[in-house]
């Protein structure tokens, strides 16, 4: 049985990994897995310099959901550089940097301090806001997503993932700009802007009001926006949104991801995406398939 | 120290008040490890509430391998919780959190607690080496009072004055004339707030438990940080993480 698949070059042991920001770098729980277990750990967005994210509350629990707006908190690429690259480097799994940025810049001197780091893939959220445009994220706007994806692929030493925002129109307008701009894969979908209000206390239940959605609540679209995007492009796709267990992956496998991440999920359950490694085997055993590229996009 | 996750069993279940319950489980191997001041993460049964349920530990029993939790029932999650009956199983997760620090047994120590903040003091109570007198404020109903006994002497308080003082823990403390080299406090964060102004004012070490929303109980998510006057060498920010760092903290280190 083949469960290796093959992104932009870079072979994972299978098509498991982590959702940005809902792992951290592995530390805390690398106590309930073996990270070598997983295709793939994703870090936090790391930006160059640190980040003190917002306020508290910063997330809320919703039906089958939940809301956050950590406000991308992190600790700089310094003291990621010297610490948590490292720290994922004694396991045998691939390590995707999550980069996050306010500017074009920003973002280019993440990806050249990385250079000559062990990192296997980089990952770029363009759910930012970018400051010079007033505030609008990257990735709600076809010619900013082209424009950061062709001038980060010109500094990056790694191949580069594209993490697109649901948070549009069409989604496959932003996957092909970002194929245009040189992407060597894309992810999809980050989490949907949303709003929870306290009744008891008539006010919101975010201190930044709006947060992103996030759990298996926002699953279906996800898979609806993979497909969508796999129709429209050649690159890869990792598809994620509310992926549970090994039946969740499956289901964004067919719908055309070459790999999957498990966020939310991990917050239910620590040892969730592991379990999804060994529930994709599970189906495959079930079903006689081969080779996990047989379920990539078999569904059309 | 390793965090375990299981489905424990419940021992039982009671109602010391309407809306407050007392829950005992069976885990060895949490009990073998947990100590006071530190928490475990409940996950609901109910697929659509996702996230665990923080909740303190309140006394553990480490012969018989069991744990002890008090919870009031706030929304859907406690009130499923206080739907278990002896057999039925909890999804667990912990030891959780740093837990209070030890005590020099030459020293004293007030302990406060300020509503479903009273919980935690218990076990600390009964494992501090040092003198010990705790604090206890309610609202209108005493629970757990008796159980702090035992471990020395002990003062409440009441909103509405029908016992104790009337007002807030540091309004007994006043009216009581107690000090100690040592304040240990949880409750609401206006107490925590007072406890820390009038700890510092009389030069009076401090440590507070704080409570904060929670996504993965374990450090990785960056939801429950609480500001501090430091940068912090994990986040290199002026955050610290209440579940992994906390939830005690030192009060000076605490922005509230
Ligand atoms: C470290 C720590 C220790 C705690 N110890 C105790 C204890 O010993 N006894 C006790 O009764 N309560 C304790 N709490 C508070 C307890 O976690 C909440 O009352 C509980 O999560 C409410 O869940 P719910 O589903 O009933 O309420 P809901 O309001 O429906 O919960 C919705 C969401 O908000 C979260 N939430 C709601 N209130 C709080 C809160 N005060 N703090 C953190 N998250 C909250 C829930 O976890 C859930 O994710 C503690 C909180 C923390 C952070
Ligand atoms: C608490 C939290 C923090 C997140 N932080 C980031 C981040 O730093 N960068 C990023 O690209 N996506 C971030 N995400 C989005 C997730 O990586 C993922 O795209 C989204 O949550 C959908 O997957 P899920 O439903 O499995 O969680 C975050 C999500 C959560 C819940
Ligand atoms: S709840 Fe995730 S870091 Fe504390």
């Amino acid at each position: 049985m083949n469960t290796r698949v093959n992104i932009a070059g870079v072979e994972l042991k299978n098509p498991v990994m982590t959702a940005s920001g809902t792992f951290g770098s592995g530390e805390e729980y690398s106590e309930f897995m073996d990270l070598g277990c997983l295709g793939a750990v994703v870090t936090k967005g790391v930006a160059n310099v640190p980040w003190p994210g917002n306020p508290v509350p910063r997330i809320a629990e919703t039906y089958g959901g939940m809301l956050n707006a950590i406000g991308l908190q992190n600790p700089g690429i310094d003291v990621f550089v010297r610490r948590d690259i490292p720290f994922l480097r004694q396991f045998d799994t691939k390590i995707i940097v999550n980069v996050c940025g306010r500017t074009t810049e920003d973002y280019v001197e993440v990806v050249e301090r990385l250079a000559d780091q062990p990192a296997d893939l980089l990952e770029i959220n363009i759910s930012c806001p970018n400051v010079k445009e007033g505030g609008i994220a990257f990735g709600q706007d076809p010619k900013a997503v082209e424009a950061i994806t062709r001038e980060v692929k010109r500094h990056a030493r790694q191949p580069v993932i594209m993490k697109l925002s649901p948070n549009v129109t069409d989604i496959t307008v932003m996957a092909k700009a970002a194929e245009a701009g040189g992407a060597d894969a894309l992810s999809l979908i980050n989490t949907l802007t949303g709003m929870k209000i306290d009744i008891h206390r008539r006010t919101f239940a975010l201190a930044n009001k709006t947060g992103g959605l996030s759990g298996p609540a926002i699953k279906p679209v996800a898979v609806r926006m993979v497909y969508q995007a796999a129709q429209a492009v050649r690159i890869p796709i990792i598809g994620m949104g509310g992926i549970q267990n090994g039946e969740d992956a499956v289901e964004f496998l067919l719908a055309g991801a070459t790999a999957v991440s498990v966020g939310t999920a991990s917050f239910h359950n620590p040892m969730a995406a592991a379990e999804t490694v060994r529930g994709i085997e599970d189906y495959m055993r079930t079903y006689g398939i081969e080779d996990v590229n047989q379920l990539i996009g078999a569904v059309r | 120290m390793t965090k375990i996750r299981e489905d424990a069993l419940v021992l039982r279940q009671d109602a010391l008040l309407e809306d407050v319950f007392s829950l005992w489980i069976q885990s060895e191997a949490i009990a073998a490890q947990a100590r006071a001041g530190q928490f475990l993460s409940l996950y609901c049964r109910e697929g659509s509430r996702l996230l665990p349920r923080p909740i303190s530990i309140c006394q553990i029993d480490r012969e018989r391998g069991q744990i002890r939790l008090v919870y009031r029932t706030v929304g859907a999650g406690t009130r499923e919780f206080a739907a278990c009956r002896a057999g039925d199983r909890i999804p667990v997760l912990g030891p959780l959190g740093n837990g209070f620090p030890e005590i020099d047994k030459d020293k004293s120590a007030l302990l406060l607690g300020g509503g479903i903040g009273i919980p935690p003091m218990l076990e600390a109570a009964r494992e501090l080496a040092c003198r010990k007198t705790a604090v206890l404020g309610y609202r209108d109903q005493m629970f757990l009072k008796e159980e702090f006994e035992p471990f020395g002497p002990v003062y409440v308080s009441s909103e509405d004055g029908s016992f104790g003082t009337r007002g807030n823990v540091l309004d007994a403390v006043r009216e009581n004339g107690l000090t100690a080299d040592v304040i240990l406090a949880c409750g609401p964060r206006p107490m925590l707030k007072a406890v820390k102004e009038y700890a510092a004012a009389r030069g009076i070490e401090c440590w507070l438990s704080l409570e904060e929303r929670m996504a993965c109980g374990v450090g990785a998510c960056l939801a429950c940080v609480c500001q501090t006057k430091d940068v912090d060498g994990h986040s290199n920010v002026h955050n610290r993480r209440v579940c992994k760092d906390g939830p005690v903290f030192r009060a000076e280190e605490v922005e509230l």
